[in-house]
């Protein structure tokens, strides 16, 4: 149970080598003791990540998940919750893919879609009805202020987190009357290996910093949050940017 | 009987989930909402007022007990009353008074339920006398997991698991309660401002045993030679030739307004620094020292059932109230905890110390003797780590905390703090086999 300060008993990470979801994970077991199952891809990445979490204090398990394979993620879902109830689930996998060939590569483009939006359906819907039972509990889903408006920058996983974060939005709605609360988290930049490389953008974030903002924001029951809180406030002027200047923005 | 789906939450509205509810008038009826649990269980809830999560059962069955309402008979010569476990302390005490029957155990509210009051064996200002609410009751029935009603008394053991053990035993459907006598609904009430907390706790073990009733409210937002000052408040019944000419017309007359309702509109941190250093300079300055001054129920035991759904004005994230009782003897370690709150800058109102007598018989019944003292905290940033640091204060000193109040504590720290807890785990399982009773508290906590 998530007890009357926000310190949940249990964790669920979809994605279980997000830096974002690992830096939730081990805040929490910092604070108590913490039941972490994480689903992933088995590989030395996650091995690794279950040791961090362990040296935090967590009690770790693993749960093998490929977002790739919806027809397994009823299954996922059934195996994560074999140990009880699960109080905190954070939505994090995701993929960041080269945008110029994403939007000019089918195979590219379809598996970014498959990635980031279709299995956050096949996962997120067997998870909302195991909560939508279990009567508690809240969903932390890692969308992105890239869903919020079309950049010529990055549109086709902009798209993809469009779609994920009008699932997520909805399921607030539905679920409430359930005893569950989702938060949807709308990171700006985050500094992590999704986006090594890349020239951070203004107001960019470290994987520490936007754990800090979703476990407050978890406390407060808090159904959307900016990730620095500050772009709540910048992408409320861009979204109602015109056209013709929009397009000439250099990002 | 139908169920319903609901959000629920304690009176701290901190933790809510959701359940099917239902609504029984009869024992009867009771016993057939048992067979509507399934493998998320059930409990029973009556008025709420417990902070945290002890009423409510995420994803199972909550059998609303307020529908079991009735008063079956007040022996006013033997000085008993039999009543429904739905009836409140309120009904109850205005049913009673003009019998010149007193409720001997009366918590900080009067709108607590029967069966709740059972369930967290609850105390008030004058336990050192008067012991906690189980030492009154005579009889009460159970339902258990069987869909059996068993009428318990104190040679039973399930008696004293069912006294203070949050509903997980079985539904408490009707109590035999024992009585006082009185002969007004008046106090004579002793007053003493005294501007420290050293002098305080000093005052109050002094002449305790005086009154029937005592308690001391302190200020949380001064520092320094005035930390902990406080209000010792101490009382006895004020007989007929107490009460000045006006009053003798009524002496028994149950004066207690309900004034307003608190609207759900306040923001978040409307109760901050500033707001809590006047409303504690403003209590302070209100109660000079005094001696013998007549007041009635609302103003002497329950002023804040003035005012409804007082809890709301905490804001829309709720408040945690930390309650402890530290053994006599560890005095440094309940100043200590004084000023780690004050220290730590977050902001209470409703600050009480009180010195409880003997604990009774119960494994999880909360009072024994000690200094108990219970502050309301707002939720925010944190109040998680001050309340940890608390828990290990409590520990160290061999003491521990109220499941009445209880929110957000670990399973291992309540394990050390009921050391007779297995005695308790084993006569619940005898009954309950299944584990068909659990609660929001009793997954959180592992009590079961």
């Amino acid at each position: 149970m998530i007890d009357a300060v926000g310190s949940p008993q249990s964790l669920l990470l979809l994605g279980g080598t997000s830096e974002i979801g690992l830096a939730v994970a081990e805040r929490y077991a910092r604070q108590r003791p913490l039941r972490v199952t994480l689903a992933g891809r088995p590989s030395d990445r996650l091995d690794a990540a279950a040791a961090r979490l362990r040296n935090a204090g967590a009690t770790v398990t693993t749960v093998p998940f490929d977002a790739r394979q919806p027809d397994t993620h009823t299954e996922v879902i059934e195996k994560a919750f074999a140990d009880g109830d699960i109080d905190v689930t954070v939505v994090a996998f995701g993929v960041l893919g080269d945008q110029e060939e994403a939007w000019t590569n089918v195979d590219v483009a379809r598996e970014l879609a498959e990635i980031n939006y279709v299995a956050a359906l096949t996962i997120g819907v067997p998870l909302a009805e195991r909560l939508r039972k279990q009567g508690h509990g809240s969903i932390v889903a890692l969308s992105s202020a890239a869903g919020e408006r079309a950049r010529r920058s990055n549109f086709v996983y902009g798209s993809t987190k469009a779609g994920f974060d009008a699932f997520y939005t909805g399921l607030t709605y539905a679920l409430k009357p359930h005893g569950v609360t989702v938060t949807v988290v709308r990171p700006g930049f985050v500094r992590t290996k999704m986006t090594e490389g890349l020239k951070p953008a203004p107001l960019s974030q470290t994987a520490d910093q936007v754990a800090e903002i979703v476990v407050n924001a978890v406390r407060n029951r808090r159904e959307q949050v900016w990730a620095p809180a500050a772009f709540r406030g910048v992408m409320s002027v861009l979204r109602h940017v015109p056209r013709p200047i929009f397009r000439k923005l250099p990002f | 009987m139908d169920a319903e789906l609901r959000t629920l939450a304690g009176w701290g509205r901190t933790a809510p989930s959701t359940a099917r509810v239902v609504v029984p008038r009869t024992v009867q009826e009771v016993i057939e909402a048992l067979r509507l649990a399934d493998e998320r269980g059930v409990i029973a809830r009556g008025l709420g007022r417990a902070y945290g999560d002890p009423a409510q059962n995420a994803g199972g069955l909550v059998i609303d007990m307020t529908g079991l309402n009735r008063i079956h008979f007040i022996d006013a010569d033997a000085a008993i009353v039999d009543t429904d476990a739905g009836v409140s302390l309120d009904t109850l005490m205005r049913r009673l008074l003009p019998f010149g029957l007193w409720l001997p155990v009366l918590p900080g509210t009067r709108q607590v339920s029967v069966g709740g009051a059972i369930g967290a064996d609850i105390h008030g200002k004058a336990h050192h006398v008067e012991g906690s609410f189980c030492d009154h009751v005579a009889a009460m029935d159970l339902v258990t997991a069987d869909g059996e009603v068993h009428t318990l008394t104190p040679d039973d053991e399930l008696f004293w698991a069912t006294a203070g053990g949050m509903g997980l035993t079985g539904v408490v459907v009707r109590a035999k309660l024992r009585l006082n006598r009185v002969e007004t609904a008046y106090f004579k009430v002793d007053v003493d401002q005294i501007d420290n907390l050293d002098e305080l706790m000093a005052r109050q073990s002094v002449d305790d045993d005086k009154y029937l009733e005592s308690v001391s409210w302190f200020d949380t937002t001064v520092t320094g030679p005035h930390l902990g000052r406080g209000i010792l408040t101490r009382a006895n019944h004020a007989t007929l030739d107490d009460l000045p000419r006006k009053l003798r017309a009524d002496p028994l007359k149950f004066d207690a307004p309900r004034l307003l309702t608190i609207p759900d509109v306040f923001p978040p941190g409307m109760l901050n620094k500033l707001t809590a250093r006047m409303f504690c300079e403003l209590w302070y300055r209100k109660s000079p020292t005094r001696r013998n001054a007549i007041q009635n129920i609302t103003m002497f035991l329950h002023p804040l059932d003035i005012l409804g759904e007082w809890n709301r004005a905490y804001g829309p994230h709720g408040f945690l109230q930390y309650q402890y009782v530290i053994p006599f003897g560890q005095e440094e370690a309940v100043k200590r905890s004084v000023r780690l709150m004050v220290d730590a800058g977050h902001v209470s109102l409703l600050n009480v110390l009180k010195r409880f007598g003997d604990g009774n018989r119960a494994p999880l019944s909360f009072p024994r003797p000690g200094w108990t003292l219970a502050v309301d905290l707002p939720v925010r940033r944190g109040v998680g780590e001050l309340c940890e640091e608390l828990d290990e204060l409590v520990l160290a000193a061999g003491g521990r905390l109220y499941l009445a109040k209880e929110s957000r504590t670990t399973p291992e720290a309540i394990t050390r703090m009921y050391p007779r807890i297995d005695e308790w785990r084993k006569v619940r399982a005898d009954v309950d086999p299944k584990g068909i009773f659990v609660s929001d508290m009793a997954r959180r906590l592992r009590l079961t």
